[in-house]
């Protein structure tokens, strides 16, 4: 579904990603781990057209894209982004930021797409005429995940979708990405630099540092600790170190 | 000691009211409420200032919005030492420098000039603890300090709390949602939910831990060497409230 051959991103000439390639089969997960500053985000922002600073081959769905995108394009390829008191407009109610994607790509049954979609994310129709503040921090979160789902894509690009949350709202939004990409035969692209979570949904994991892509290994061969580049093996022990409890 | 909770639990507020730093509107009562010796129910302002910053530091979660965006990380180092020891502002300068190196900053000089946004989380961070150490307190509060920064960097910051706790001979108090991480880092860890503390445990108890609630915030994390096909959600008891 997702081609991605030798990306290079830069910023006013200094290069951030140098040459990162992986491929993502239709219905599959592709997680991305690394420090910050690695450029995983950068990535995630490339692919979704939100920089258009970059150069290499990026397809989708065998169609090759160019720095600008068609409007088909946005329709099938939605990003969720961290943060999701940023990402979500203080002054619109949750039926206004749902409605949004609609009308932008011409959707028609505005009514019952919204219910359905509210339902999709398990959040009561009592929500829909809510504003942000009005919502919790998993709340919200499920608001932009149900934007995402509007426009019906076939790709859905997760930019550190829990690390804003707290553990036990983490585990209810991981849950429900799972059951949506079940559902939909969903392809996810996850960013975090939490190792824990990126295994958990995604079974190959690609480990970046400093722009470079240096090890894509299953999630299986992370978890046994089967890895050879020494920066994953770096971060798979803090990892391992930090949520073990202490006997 | 550590504080554990989800989010809403009640966690920063109970720290924070040690400190008297609560809007105005909030009323704290307590059968006891002692910082040293002193009831800070009772203390004035003026005995408040003398503990706030100078004897107990308190580090936030986001060094991006703690740290003034106009001033160099050397300047409001300098400041805070200033303002508790008094002193010239060379010498308070030297000061910065000094304590931007006790917090592992590998070119101290370089960082005591750059401002907040030339600075990377962790580093970010890093000025916040030295900024709070300059008045050599002897309590340290630190509400999620790493929660905003990623994973090698977090072992790193706590390590350094941990290693500067030890060395001074501070008091920590660590408030964290990651209850795994906090076993490691603190002797006692109160487990707090809707503003009750629900359980008190011994770090190494962690493994043994009682109450429901605890074993649900052990249990719903995802881990990478056990791996859980689904993610068990908490069912939040009313009982718990009571």
């Amino acid at each position: 579904m997702i081609e991605v051959d030798g990306l290079r991103v830069a910023f006013d000439g200094r290069e951030v990603v140098h040459g990162v390639s992986f491929a993502v089969p239709t219905g599959a997960s592709f997680g991305l781990v690394g420090e910050s500053g690695s450029g995983k985000s950068t990535i995630l922002r490339a692919i979704s057209g939100l920089n258009p600073d970059w150069s290499g081959r990026v397809a989708i769905d065998g169609q090759e894209l160019h720095p600008r995108r068609s409007r088909e394009f946005y329709r099938r390829v939605q990003m969720v982004f961290q943060d999701p008191y940023g990402s979500l407009h203080p002054r619109q109610t949750v039926d206004r930021a749902l409605s949004e994607p609609l009308i932008v790509h011409g959707m028609t049954d505005h009514d019952a797409r919204i219910g359905r979609a509210l339902a999709d994310v398990a959040l009561p129709s009592s929500m829909r005429f809510r504003y942000p503040h009005q919502l919790s921090g998993g709340q919200r979160q499920r608001v932009a995940i149900a934007r995402a789902l509007m426009s019906e894509p076939e790709v859905l690009l997760l930019d550190e979708p829990t690390s804003a949350l707290d553990v036990s709202v983490q585990a209810e939004v991981l849950n429900l990405l799972r059951d949506i990409q079940d559902k939909r035969r969903l392809t996810f692209v996850l960013v975090s630099h939490n190792l824990a979570v990126v295994a958990h949904l995604c079974p190959i994991v690609g480990v970046m540092q400093g722009g470079d892509l240096v090890e894509a290994v299953s999630a299986a061969d992370l978890r046994a600790g089967r890895v050879e580049h020494p920066h994953t093996a770096e971060l798979r022990r803090l990892s391992v170190e930090l949520e073990e409890v202490a006997a | 000691m550590g504080f554990v909770g989800v989010s809403g639990s009640g966690m920063s507020v109970t720290a924070r009211s040690l400190l008297r730093l609560l809007p105005g509107h909030a009323r704290i009562t307590a059968d006891r409420l002692a910082f040293d010796g002193i009831d800070v129910l009772r203390a004035s302002e003026r005995q408040m200032r003398e503990i706030r910053g100078k004897r107990a530091g308190l580090i936030l979660q986001d060094p991006k919005y703690s740290l003034n965006p106009v001033m160099t990380a050397g300047e409001q180092i300098a400041e805070a030492w200033r303002t508790h020891k008094g002193g010239r502002r060379r010498a308070a300068r030297e000061a910065a420098v000094d304590l931007l190196e006790q917090v592992l900053i590998r070119e101290p000089k370089r960082v005591a000039d750059a401002y907040p946004h030339e600075l990377s989380g962790g580093m970010g961070q890093r000025v916040m603890i030295a900024m709070m150490l300059a008045p050599d307190p002897e309590l340290l509060i630190a509400d999620e300090p790493t929660s905003a920064l990623d994973a090698t960097v977090q072992a790193e910051i706590l390590r350094l709390i941990e290693e500067l706790v030890s060395r001074r001979g501070m008091g920590l108090i660590l408030i964290s949602h990651d209850l795994p991480l906090v076993g490691h880092f603190c002797d006692r860890i109160a487990v707090m939910y809707a503003g009750r503390v629900v359980e008190e445990l011994q770090a190494g108890e962690l493994a043994q831990a009682k109450h429901p609630y605890t074993r649900g915030l052990l249990g719903c994390m995802p881990n990478l060497t056990h791996p859980k096909p689904r993610l068990p959600v908490m069912v939040r008891d009313p009982a718990w409230l009571a």
